[in-house]
């Protein structure tokens, strides 16, 4: 069998350890992500969805267990170490670009994901002509306003652009966490097509965060559902095909009194 | 009246190479660097003990950037690595540099006036001292506009200035935004460093106090130059902060001509600041006109 892309082993993470608000916020998880898996994950406010990214993607460190990426270890790498092998795109719109910068300078950067950056000329005739392409592919008229700083996008805009960032240099993994819960429903539906074409063209291996079970059934070929930190619930293949609301619901009412995770 | 336009041309050319270095760090890092009282005497301190000690003007000078350079580092490193605040870090590498620049120098104050420095051939010239000098200046600044406008449109420029940006970005696509912070605070000092070498060699001594109040002064300059040009691209900012250096020597020389005394310089430049940074606040608006970023 061939190593999988993504290895947790009883990851452990305590907030406020110590202290009355202390919280174990990511709780003994162990989880195996194949290559080319596009896993979506549900749970309700609190239930660790958020925690699990960020350890993933070295935002935190564990104070237990093991993460491993294409099978290199990298539980004590800081975020920086770890950009070669993962890409990611953030609820926050702003947070995925440099606002005051140009949107070809944007991609410039992300082209160079994880790579050594030297003292050469960065947005080169060459890029800019690939940009251009690529950008044509989104459809937005923003080949048409490359140098443009990224601040004066709306947040639909700044989010294709980052998803499309991601894939300059194609990640090993990609991290997505609720990206389309800031934009109004039907940028949210446009953004997350792109990202269904995205992740199949390219296989890429990803993990989705969402509020919308209805997202959550729909996209990936495989779903989780968290709760205290816990994995609750793993389904994938055909079995999450014919999975609905209702039944969720059904038999995890009692975990998932969280409105916003009912919304369909 | 026009006797004072050359003077200030000369000194707002001289102080821009300072004003671009605190650009860099507030502007382009969003780092609240106040190292800089403390790196431009630093950058007299060396050239003139250097010159002193029977030193090549030129190595003397180079020698001040790459002793302001480290400066900066230290600076970054004690926000970056020691997590100390960014104010505190420059605030304390400031006051430490005064002990360092009395030990450097031995003394308060070198005078240069006899000393050779890289201004001397100027001196000889048929023509009067000030053109030379002017034009010197005037290629200095140039020089660094231009280089830090290409730096700053490289690969590692460009993270440099998405660390100021949009530090959890860079650092998510593989950039130390440590490194780049402390590497940064090196360049603008260097740069501070250079301008405190060259203004001690023009005015024909070097002071341990000659840095007092230029923090204030510098981002007096960088508010006017950005008032007149809007600072929508890095090509732009510099040119602003240039031009916004020559306006505000001016705008000083003109005060002292209608009879502001010297000792109330800084009470008129921090007041012209204090100004500047509060009417938004005064107005009630949210304000973006003016860019307030790494104040």
């Amino acid at each position: 069998m061939a190593t999988p892309m993504l290895e947790l082993k009883n990851l452990v993470k305590i907030f406020n350890a110590g202290t009355q608000d202390e919280k174990r916020a990511m709780d003994s998880v162990n989880l195996t992500v194949e290559k080319g898996e596009f896993v979506t994950i549900i749970g309700s406010n609190g239930a660790g969805k958020s925690t699990l990214l960020n350890l993933v993607a070295g935002t935190y460190l564990p104070d237990e267990g093991t993460v491993r990426i294409n099978d290199e270890d990298v539980t004590r790498q800081p975020d920086y170490k770890r950009a070669s092998h993962l890409a990611r795109v953030f609820q926050n719109t702003t947070m995925g670009t440099a606002g005051e910068m140009s949107i070809v300078e944007n991609l410039c950067m992300a082209e160079l994901r994880g790579k050594k950056r030297g003292i050469r000329w960065g947005v080169t005739k060459s890029r800019r002509t690939r940009y251009t392409k690529i950008l044509k592919m989104l459809d937005l008229g923003l080949e048409d306003r490359l140098n443009q700083s990224v601040g004066l996008l709306s947040g639909g805009q700044r989010q294709s652009l980052t998803l499309l960032m991601t894939t300059l240099m194609m990640p090993e993994l990609l991290l997505l966490d609720e990206h389309t819960a800031a934009l109004d429903p039907k940028t949210a539906a446009k953004v997350l097509e792109l990202t269904n074409t995205v992740v199949r063209e390219n296989k890429l291996t990803t993990l989705m965060i969402t509020h919308n079970m209805q997202q959550a059934i729909q996209y990936g070929n495989r779903m989780i559902m968290l709760h205290q930190g816990r994995i609750q619930l793993d389904i994938r293949g055909e079995q999450k095909q014919k999975l609905t609301v209702a039944e969720i619901v059904a038999e995890f009412g009692q975990t998932l009194k969280d409105e916003t995770l009912l919304s369909t | 009246m026009f006797n004072i336009i050359p003077i200030s041309l000369e000194q707002g050319l001289a102080y821009a190479l300072a004003a671009l270095g605190i650009a860099f760090a507030f502007r382009i890092l969003s780092f609240p660097d106040l190292t800089v009282d403390g790196s431009f005497p630093l950058g007299g301190a060396v050239v003139a003990r250097l010159i002193l000690e029977g030193a090549d003007p030129v190595v003397a000078t180079l020698a001040a950037i790459i002793v302001g350079f480290i400066a900066g580092c230290c600076t970054g490193f004690f926000a970056t690595k020691l997590k100390i605040n960014s104010l505190l870090s420059g605030i304390l590498m400031m006051t430490m540099l005064y002990s360092i620049n009395l030990r450097v120098m031995g003394r308060a104050n070198i005078p240069l006036i006899t000393a050779p420095t890289v201004f001397t051939s100027m001196e000889n010239m048929e023509i009067s001292r000030d053109i030379p000098v002017i034009i010197f200046f005037f290629l200095m600044a140039l020089l660094c506009k231009i280089g830090m406008d290409l730096f700053l449109h490289t690969e590692y420029g460009l993270a440099l200035r998405a660390t100021g940006d949009n530090e959890q970005m860079i650092r998510s696509l593989g950039v130390n935004t440590d490194s780049t912070t402390i590497f940064g605070l090196g360049l603008s000092n260097g740069l501070i460093a250079l301008s405190g070498a060259l203004i001690a060699q023009d005015q024909g001594f070097s002071d341990v106090g000659m840095g007092i109040g230029l923090i204030v002064a510098g981002l007096a300059s960088i508010i006017i130059g950005e008032a007149l040009i809007k600072p929508r691209s890095v090509v732009r900012l510099t040119l602003a902060v240039v031009v916004g250096s020559i306006v505000y020597r001016l705008i000083i020389a003109f005060g002292m001509r209608i009879g502001l005394a010297p000792t109330d310089l800084k009470i008129a430049t921090g007041m012209m600041v204090l100004i500047a940074l509060a009417i938004p606040a005064i107005r009630g608006v949210k304000e973006k006109k003016l860019n307030l970023r790494g104040i």
